[in-house]
């Protein structure tokens, strides 16, 4: 079993497909929908979380893929310039998802993508403007 | 009779290489087991070090005159106002200077960008006289046409800063981060046992004339910090519980490197500048042994309510706490995140001891020590419901 995140993006003719229910039933994945935003007659963006065996999960993307749904990995949609970071610690403040931390030792800032529920707070938070999540 | 050594003894070490040369970190470790008198024995320069956002920032600088020349009565650097009442061709860019139609680009970015030598458009006007005709000029500068370019913060490396919560239900944007409704989060600034005027609480080797690392140059303190206040209350180990003393601090940016200084914008608060400063605390007797050797467990500071008028104070805890990432505020876990750079810090309290060790750079006796017993006027209002 694994579990990963990934970005829907759904163009305006997918949006009426049960695409969740097939998901579950022919692909035995366990969802978990953690953001989803939609704008009528344009288009619809999602932030799942995927959990099953790992070769049902490929098939389960290949299927939504075929949907003419975009789906990337979260992980590519989110945008960090790391070597501009200074550590300060200003985005672990509002990352209540627990994806951005201070390492205790070394006190450089850690980003766990996995952990991220974009939440896009870190995005203003950071003093720096180092973040950008394609999420839309 | 207890150990006393000058400053001139340090120095001539510091030449020959025989000092021994610590980071605050390891003298307050080191202190766990060694007693003062051990330490001043084995100990003679301590670095201190901080790398926060520190608003009251700015830079001086001489543009040079044009031919023929103007007496610069507005000036924008792109875009951005600077002080306009110093003779013609002087200014100051505040670090926190903006065109509020760009609030996210202000002064320190353009002391970043002059910094990092990229060219900034220079514009002024002027009414015209008849020893400086000239009533606009548009051109651009950088930072090797330019005369004189040097960093002035008139408050600077705060001896002590309170924690910020918001115990309301709205989500408040502050100088301190971005604050979660329902005390969700605490942000603290300081470096704790590494921040300099910490572990030296009396200002007994740090005043008028201390040389320091600044932005990755020497540079000096030049006054005490504006809004110096030494009466604010002290616990037992004589660190001032809530934000206290500071100082005013200069150098030549021309020397400085941009790793050591960073432009900042806080979301719905505006601009700011990331100082790196590095103060040299030599170890001249047991007393100041005991002062460097202050711990996290021993350095307190205040929990204070950014949400509520007045700010008040909701409780106090020790950096050793704040560090573990949680502490408790009337009794509810509150998750804790720094605001300024630990990291940096560090590296910033290293490289100062590598230029102690290597001899190019000398402790110095304050010229003239700060003031005693200082305190803080508010500011009254003359005039009712002028809000």
């Amino acid at each position: 079993m694994i579990k990963k995140r990934y970005i829907l993006n759904f163009p305006p003719d997918s949006g009426d497909k049960p695409f969740s229910y097939h998901l579950v039933k022919d692909y035995d994945i366990r969802i978990n929908i953690l953001k989803a935003e939609v704008y009528p007659g344009k288009r619809g963006s999602l932030l799942l979380e995927l959990q099953g065996k790992k070769e049902n999960i490929e098939q389960g993307v290949e299927y939504l893929r075929k949907q003419n749904i975009i789906c990337e990995s979260l992980e590519k949609r989110i945008h960090f310039q790391e070597e501009k970071c200074i550590d300060c610690g200003n985005c672990t403040a509002v990352c209540f998802a627990g994806a951005l931390t201070m390492n205790r030792e070394t006190w450089k800032l850690e980003f766990d993508k996995s952990q991220c529920v974009v939440c896009e707070l870190c995005i203003p938070a950071c003093p720096l403007h180092l973040f950008e999540i394609d999420f839309k | 009779m207890s150990k006393i050594k000058t400053y001139e003894e340090i120095n001539r070490k510091l030449k020959s290489g025989e000092a021994v040369i610590l980071t605050a970190e390891e003298v307050a470790k080191m202190a766990l087991e060694c007693s003062p008198e051990e330490i001043v024995e084995k100990v003679d320069v301590v670095t201190t070090a901080t790398f926060g956002a520190m608003c009251s920032s700015g830079a001086i600088i001489n543009f040079g005159h044009a031919i023929p020349p103007i007496r610069m009565e507005k000036i924008r650097l792109n875009g951005v106002p600077c002080y306009e009442g110093l003779a013609a061709v002087d200014s100051y860019i505040g670090a926190t200077a903006c065109d509020p139609e760009n609030p996210e680009y202000g002064g320190a970015h353009v002391i970043q960008d002059l910094l990092e030598g990229k060219d900034v458009e220079l514009e002024a006007w002027a009414k015209g006289t008849d020893c400086y005709p000239r009533k606009h000029i548009k051109t651009t500068i950088n930072i090797n046409t330019i005369n004189e370019f040097i960093l002035f913060n008139p408050r600077n490396a705060y001896q002590n800063y309170n924690v910020a919560v918001n115990t309301t239900k709205k989500m408040i944007h502050t100088y301190m981060g971005t604050l979660l409704p329902n005390m969700r989060n605490a942000t603290y600034s300081t470096s704790g046992e590494l921040s300099p005027l910490m572990n030296d609480p009396e200002f007994r080797t740090i005043g008028i004339g201390t040389r320091i690392f600044l932005g990755g140059t020497q540079g000096f303190v030049v006054w005490p910090g504006t809004q110096f206040n030494t009466s604010k209350p002290k616990n037992e180990h004589g660190i001032p519980v809530s934000n206290a003393a500071t100082i005013a601090v200069m150098g030549n940016l021309k020397e400085m490197s941009a790793e050591y200084l960073q432009a900042a914008y806080f979301d719905k608060y505006g601009v700011s500048l990331f100082v790196g400063i590095g103060i040299p605390i030599p170890v001249l007797d047991v007393d100041m042994a005991k002062r460097v050797s202050v711990n996290n467990s021993q350095i307190e500071t205040s929990v204070l309510d950014y949400g509520t008028v007045g700010t008040p104070k909701l409780g106090q805890v020790s950096y050793e706490e704040l560090r573990t990432g949680t502490i408790k505020v009337d009794g509810k876990k509150v998750r804790t995140a720094p605001v300024s750079s630990l990291s940096k810090a560090r590296k910033i309290a290293e490289e100062l001891k590598q230029w102690l060790k290597t001899g190019e750079f000398e402790i110095s006796k304050p010229v003239q020590m700060f003031p005693k017993n200082t305190s803080l006027k508010g500011l009254k209002e003359t005039e009712a419901g002028n809000d």
